[in-house]
């Protein structure tokens, strides 16, 4: 079995955790032994990628008088772009991405009529011009290489199966690991959302992180429910952590909340149930570690219910704060309104901390172990934060099951089932 | 000549409302009134009248042949004085047949009998009385919550003036031997143990409309055909349920009914066989051999221990803090708080709080109004921090006074 796959980014370069994501399923599928041919925007020679063999497509010389080349060079000039791009994005990669090059698209003219691209392999402004021509370089690659199933991740990279799909006609597998309903509630970027569309509705099968997921693309989008399979991510093995021997300094329990300050994350939600909790007892600190556009609008919220003094906002952590907070942590929230995987409370359990999540998280249908509310239901999600605060036995059973439960989360057995589709769609 | 002998649980507990930690302090109104009030009309409609109806014309189709045993826990006689008087009065008038034998239990349906040797014995007098008073008959034989027994708690059946008792037929205290004879405690002979034969009772309870039961569909032919082919020297066969078998979790429309009316007519008429009360078999049997049971056993999954109600974090928790406070809720002897104590002791609670399950469980899903363990561990110690404040508040007041 060879797959031509599609991502925006492999590591160690990755601004989101699409590019994470992507390594974890190619590597448990090499080890289930199908054979990757992994085409990203811009490789920049320093990646490992052990046996997958990574195609640069900015390496690609394409010819300017193809077909495909003018159908989408046509389209590229009113594009724009203005939505939160990545699904995983934590704070730290929400900083980058806005700082992002913004720098237009290198073209290497070879000849009268072949060039280059050199994809900047990022999200800046001119992003919807890298996902039209790397459908362009998709082609050529596609025509140049033998494989039996092209698989496609996220929106990017849904021109780019498309075109590879009608040049070799083989069949089409598109992974959805955000929607734009995700990312920007209502208020979607329509020409993302048609091409999300588009890609799902032509695709022979799509996979969906979650049955969160698979429900929004089945309902939001239309698509048939027989074609849209659910694999669940899988989580990669700790890093060593480097909180380890802190200690606290405050005697008051600690709630957390760590992630962007957006509409998405639901903050707001957070700040009524703190106010829930402090009512009642006094000897509780708040943290919304994180910033967003919705930060400013937090704090005033927080200055209104007269609570300053208990909430607190650390601004934007990186790196070795962000396990530091976690070590400082009793509980977690993740009170997201849409969330279609959500890595971070597993990391809070690894941590042996307890975490709250909302129902409305695809993370939500792989744990046990966790305490789940509705985002909006702020009586529930307090209540759930006084109980673990204040009933010892929470504590113990989620240092006793939670970490235990999430290293069960393998990328193994949803490489398995990538495999079992791809099988399903080279014998039909 | 084997016989038969037909036990079934009756039970519903007092179901909590959300009950919030800004609640705590609050108020005191912890159940759900109008749940309870809707299930137990439910139920009733569902399986408690029609059952009552089959059993009420069986016995006055075939007189002495034909006898059943109840146990009504005092949640439930409450809960039909309350929400559902036409059961109570459908009892009644079994009770009045002379072929019904009520059983006794702890009032609460609770734990009661692995914590507080005090308030198991109080709740078994109240329900003794309350039987007494409701069906006219004075219970003989005991059946403990969940049908937990060990030794210990024989000792402490046999000295509150039992004779029988029931219990599960688990097989690492059987071993080899079949459930299907009188036996006695090892720790005290004198009291006589009935053995349920689960394989045979699940085939009816949990097994009766699984379509991928190799068995199914089971028809009351097929079900006699099994005991007659067991071993000649079988002398009684214990099938022990819960009565929402009938209607509830097995629905009508499964044949369920049909079922529960033609196996003791075919029993009686075809096979001469005939069923008896637990009191009738421990009169008139005699013990095989006597059971050791060092450690307590239930009638529940497979392991059949007490893992169901009592064993995680939560659920220990929950029970020691519930228990914490018998010594001032005797002191206090408030009506209200006693009553409500004896509520959070249902086994039901600590049942929902089991994470045994997370792999599988469809049974439990379906008893269970909780989506998780630890919703119902939090809604329940909310709940119990209130009564414990209640507690410690009048304790004070009476101390200071």
């Amino acid at each position: 079995m060879k797959v031509l796959m599609f991502g925006w980014e492999f590591p160690p370069h990755i601004s989101g955790g699409l590019g994470t994501a992507c390594y974890g399923l190619t590597k448990a599928l090499m080890q289930a032994g199908v054979d990757i041919l992994f085409v990203v925007p811009k490789a920049f020679g320093d990646e490992d990628p052990g046996a997958i063999r990574l195609i640069n497509a900015s390496d690609v010389a394409v010819d300017v008088r193809d077909e495909v080349y003018r159908s989408h060079e046509d389209k590229i000039s009113y594009m724009e772009i203005d939505s939160t791009l990545l699904p995983y994005a934590t704070e730290d990669e929400y900083y980058r991405m806005t700082e992002q090059l913004e720098s237009g698209l290198g073209i290497d003219q070879l000849n009268l009529h072949t060039q280059k691209f050199n994809f900047t392999g990022g999200y800046g402004k001119n992003l919807m011009e890298e996902v039209r021509r790397y459908a362009v370089v998709a082609s050529n690659i596609a025509r140049d290489n033998e494989f039996d199933v092209i698989h496609a991740h996220d929106w990017l990279t849904y021109l780019a199966g498309l075109e590879a799909r009608k040049i070799s006609g083989k069949p089409l597998v598109v992974h959805m690991h955000a929607t734009e309903f995700d990312r920007s509630g209502n208020n979607i970027n329509q020409s993302v959302y048609e091409i999300e569309r588009t890609g799902m509705e032509m695709a022979d099968r799509v996979i969906a992180v979650s049955h969160f997921t698979r429900n929004l693309v089945i309902h939001r989008y239309g698509i048939s429910p027989e074609k849209v399979i659910t694999v669940h991510n899988g989580v990669d093995p700790p890093k060593e952590l480097s909180y380890l021997g802190i200690k606290k300094n405050l005697e008051e329990k600690i709630v957390t909340f760590l992630g962007r300050i957006t509409y998405q994350k639901g903050p707001e939600y957070f700040i009524e149930a703190a106010y829930k909790v402090l009512q009642k007892d006094p000897n509780v600190r708040f943290v919304m570690a994180g910033s967003g556009d919705m930060l400013p609008g937090m704090i005033r919220r927080v200055a209104r219910l007269g609570m300053g003094t208990r909430f607190h906002f650390t601004g934007f952590l990186k790196g070795d704060d962000v396990d530091r907070m976690f070590g400082l942590s009793d509980v977690y929230v993740m009170p997201s309104v849409s969330e279609p995987f959500g890595i971070s409370p597993l990391e809070a359990m690894r941590s042996n901390v307890p975490v709250i999540i909302s129902k409305q998280s695809g993370v939500s249908e792989v744990l046990s172990h966790a305490l789940k509310v509705d985002f909006w239901d702020v009586d529930a999600m307090a209540d759930a934060i006084y109980g673990v605060l204040h009933y010892p036995s929470m504590n113990t059973m989620f240092r006793n099951h939670g970490k235990n439960e999430v290293e069960n989360i393998k990328w193994e057995q949803a490489g398995n089932k990538v495999k079992t589709i791809y099988r399903q769609m080279v014998h039909k | 000549m084997k016989s038969i002998c037909f036990y079934f649980q009756v039970h519903q507990p007092y179901r909590l409302s959300s009950y919030r930690f800004f609640d705590i302090g609050s108020h005191d109104h912890y159940f759900d009134d109008y749940a309870n009030r809707y299930i137990m009309q439910q139920v009733a409609e569902k399986c408690y009248l029609p059952a009552n109806e089959v059993i009420m014309s069986l016995i006055k189709k075939y007189g002495q042949d034909f006898k059943v045993a109840y146990s009504i826990s005092g949640l439930a006689l409450e809960q039909f004085e309350q929400y559902a008087p036409a059961v109570l009065k459908s009892f009644q008038e079994l009770a009045a047949s002379g072929s019904v034998e009520f059983l006794a239990e702890t009032w609460a349906h609770s734990l009661a009998s692995l914590k507080s040797k005090n308030e198991f014995a109080e709740q078994v007098s109240i329900h003794v009385k309350k039987t007494e008073a409701l069906f006219g008959q004075k219970p003989v034989t005991f059946r403990n919550t969940e049908l937990v027994y060990s030794d210990d708690i024989g000792n402490m059946v046999y000295d509150l003036g039992f004779g029988t008792m029931l219990t599960e037929g688990a097989r690492h205290i059987l071993g080899w031997k079949s459930p299907n004879l009188l036996y006695c405690s090892a720790s005290n002979p004198k009291l006589k143990l009935l053995l349920k034969n689960f394989r045979l009772s699940d085939d009816i309870a949990f097994r009766f409309s699984e379509r991928r039961w190799n068995e199914w569909p089971l028809t009351a032919e097929k079900f006699i055909s099994w005991l007659e082919k067991m071993d000649e020297k079988d002398e009684t066969i214990n099938l022990f349920m819960d009565y929402e078998t009938f209607g509830e979790h097995q629905w009508a429309e499964t044949g369920i009914f049909d079922f529960l009316k033609a196996f003791p007519s075919l029993a009686i008429e075809k096979h001469g066989m005939r069923f008896k009360t637990p009191a009738g078999v421990s009169k008139e049997l005699q013990p095989a051999a006597q059971l050791h049971v060092p450690y307590p056993v239930s009638w529940a999954d497979e392991e059949r221990d007490l893992t169901a109600w009592l064993g995680n974090e939560l659920q220990d928790e929950a029970f020691n803090t519930l228990y914490g406070i018998e010594g001032k809720i005797r002191e206090l002897d408030d009506g209200r708080l006693t009553r409500n104590w004896r509520y959070l002791q249902a086994s039901d609670h600590f049942y929902y709080m089991c994470t045994k399950w997370f792999s599988d469980g469809d049974v439990h899903k379906y008893f269970n109004p909780y989506s998780s363990p630890y919703d119902a561990f939090i809604n329940y110690m909310n709940v119990l921090s209130d009564l414990v404040n209640r507690v410690e508040k009048q304790t004070n007041e009476i101390n200071g006074a």
